[in-house]
């Protein structure tokens, strides 16, 4: 009797062991992919799935950072991961990334020309371009009767309580900087120090800094004007016809979810097969209208409805993008961020 | 000790998830340099020296008030009530616990998250002051509001173990106290209140330790306005990538809360178990 107890309890021993380093086995060749919440139409994967008989294990992460940390562990064996620019950047100094092979993603012709080539992964070797979007102001045009075209008027006194800011340090700090004229990469502890006094000044007007719950409180009117990343704005303006969205004259912040195949992938053909099916025109459709973000298949665009493709928050013009910057890597520099976002937090 | 054979199971549940863990966060917040390679991490205290600036001894000692006064307005409100519920007959007793309790089989997010739809500056309270012809209150956003969504979510940690000891005591003390012509306020002074201390000091602990790590009450009740060190750990995980401060952090953070349940224990003196601990 002793010893049955005893076998089933080194048994026991052996199967909580053996939980931690357990993964699961399957016929089909399975897809890792890793991607932003709520960031593609759930059918598109099902759609994959079926004509290509491979099986598409999604999951998803909150902040580029999460990501980062994730693949850099090498927990998960990702083949496919949807990062922003600056972090790609991050990935490709670090060597994390696979060179695309674009033999294989023929459908790479159908992506916009002015989202290729860019900065942080200069003649596309890592990334596919996905979606993008810009940063700016949404107001309600019903109580902020002056015109909006700067980021002042988050400076505004009259706007007491009545203001949202992004709980995020490098947007925060990036409208802080451009109001005061510099770029939104800038490394320079003075500029950096004036951004922050902006904010701690700014303080006091803030009715919240969030992140997703922007939407909702623009929507319900709870307050007049809002940092939002544009595709938060189009899904609020489609709920609330009194909202508008502009991108200050000062400039602004444009980024990019790109696709990539990070080092831990075992199937590469078949993540680029995915990124092949992702850059299809239907595909891109199909994702943009469900998501609601601004797609970089030029194809797509044309198959949009009117009112998406003639939209100036979704498809803002040439000369308004000229402003914008793209994020670059602050690689160690994003302690002296941190310190200072906390700073401006810890101020009350 | 000798450890009997059947704690096996145990043992290598606990080495996995806590003994391991804890090294490594002890390990990361002595080090500096790329977690991910262990080959090249060298030793510093750069990290603790760090958090000695003003900016995080500020967040610190905020946390601390904060979790503070929400333990002690939980014991202020939780006593009576674990009083008035030990007091009841058993069945009416367990049917109030029940009741007590049902709450917190609900997600705590989503009670956190309706915390929002009543003070909001459109939401149910202030819809009813406006219909009332008052003007509307700023009632969320600011600290009072974090405030509240603690003692809302830790009531029932003072509550419980405070009346699981009470219930517990003998009545026959009681009686013998008021046979002897003891007032009322006196077998309370007397009697119930030092019985029921190894109760209150669980409870405070267990209100005290999730208050003064809390991130989430902070970031949706207090809107990012106000930072606490629960908030401080998760912006160099999830923003800033900086394990090693993190871990600093959350390492001064265990210090602090094993000083002050030292502390608490200490007024915890014969125990005669019903505490936590």
């Amino acid at each position: 009797m002793m010893k049955l107890k005893k076998i089933i309890l080194i048994l026991f021993t052996i199967s909580i062991i053996s939980l931690v380093f357990t993964g699961c086995k399957e016929n089909r060749t399975v897809l890792n992919i890793y991607n932003w919440g709520d960031y593609i139409d759930p059918t598109v994967i099902e759609d994959f799935e079926n004509e290509y008989g491979i099986k598409v294990n999604y999951s998803t992460f909150a902040t580029n950072e999460d990501m980062y940390v994730k693949l850099k562990s090498g927990a998960g064996n990702y083949d496919i991961a949807f990062p922003s620019d600056y972090m790609i950047e991050r990935m490709i100094n670090e060597d994390m990334l696979y060179e695309l092979d674009k033999n294989n993603i023929p459908n790479f012709k159908n992506i916009d020309e002015r989202f290729t080539d860019l900065s942080f992964d200069p003649g596309n070797k890592y990334s596919v371009p996905y979606l993008w979007g810009t940063v700016g102001i949404l107001y309600n045009k019903n109580v902020v009767k002056e015109k909006v075209n700067s980021w002042r008027i988050l400076w505004d006194k009259k706007y007491k309580d009545e203001i949202i800011m992004l709980d995020s340090q490098r947007d925060s700090i990036g409208v802080a900087l451009k109001k005061l004229g510099y770029s939104m990469n800038s490394r320079n502890i003075g500029e950096l120090e004036k951004a922050k006094k902006e904010l701690i000044r700014q303080k006091p007007l803030v009715y919240t800094y969030v992140i997703d719950e922007v939407k909702d409180l623009m929507v319900a009117e709870e307050a007049d004007l809002a940092v939002v990343w544009s595709g938060d704005a189009t899904a609020a303006i489609r709920d609330n016809k009194d909202l508008e969205y502009i991108i200050p004259k000062e400039g602004s912040n444009i980024w990019f979810d790109n696709i990539v195949i990070p080092k831990t992938s075992r199937n590469k053909k078949e993540a680029e097969l995915f990124i092949d099916f992702m850059c299809r025109p239907d595909i891109a459709v199909r994702n943009t209208d469900y998501i609601g973000y601004s797609t970089a298949n030029k194809e797509a665009i044309k198959k949009l409805p009117e009112d998406i493709k003639n939209s100036k928050v979704a498809y803002p013009s040439n000369e308004e993008l000229d402003r914008c910057e793209i994020f670059k890597d602050p690689s160690d520099f994003i302690t002296q961020y941190d310190i200072i976002w906390t700073e401006i937090k810890a101020e009350y | 000790m000798k450890l009997k054979w059947t704690s096996y199971p145990y043992i290598v549940w606990m080495i996995i998830f806590i003994v391991i863990p804890l090294v490594l966060i002890l390990f990361f917040s002595i080090t500096s340099g790329d977690v991910f390679k262990i080959g090249e991490f060298q030793f510093t205290l750069d990290n603790f020296k760090r958090f000695m600036n003003p900016t995080y001894l500020k967040v610190l000692g905020r946390s601390i008030n904060l979790a503070l006064k929400s333990t002690l307005i939980c014991f202020l409100l939780g006593y009576p009530m674990a009083m008035i519920i030990s007091r009841e007959k058993i069945k009416k007793r367990n049917a109030m616990i029940l009741l007590f309790i049902l709450p917190m089989w609900m997600n705590f997010l989503l009670r956190t998250y309706a915390w929002l739809t009543l003070l909001g500056r459109n939401g149910l309270i202030n819809y009813i002051i406006k219909k009332l012809g008052f003007a509307p209150l700023s009632l969320i956003y600011n600290d009072k509001a974090i405030l509240l969504g603690m003692i809302y979510n830790f009531l029932p940690f003072m509550v419980l173990p405070i009346y699981s000891i009470l219930i517990k005591i003998d009545k026959s003390l009681i009686e013998a106290a008021e046979d002897l012509g003891a007032s009322k306020l006196e077998v309370f002074t007397k009697i119930i209140f030092p019985l029921s201390i190894p109760g209150i000091v669980s409870g405070f602990t267990m209100v005290f330790m999730p208050a003064v790590s809390t991130f989430v009450i902070t970031s949706l009740l207090g809107g990012g306005k106000y930072m606490l060190i629960g908030n401080l750990v998760e912006q160099q995980f999830l923003w800033s990538g900086d394990w090693n401060f993190g871990s600093a952090i959350s390492i001064v953070m265990m210090i602090f809360i094993l000083i002050s349940m030292g502390i608490m224990t200490k007024f915890d003196g014969d125990r005669k178990g019903g505490g936590l601990w």
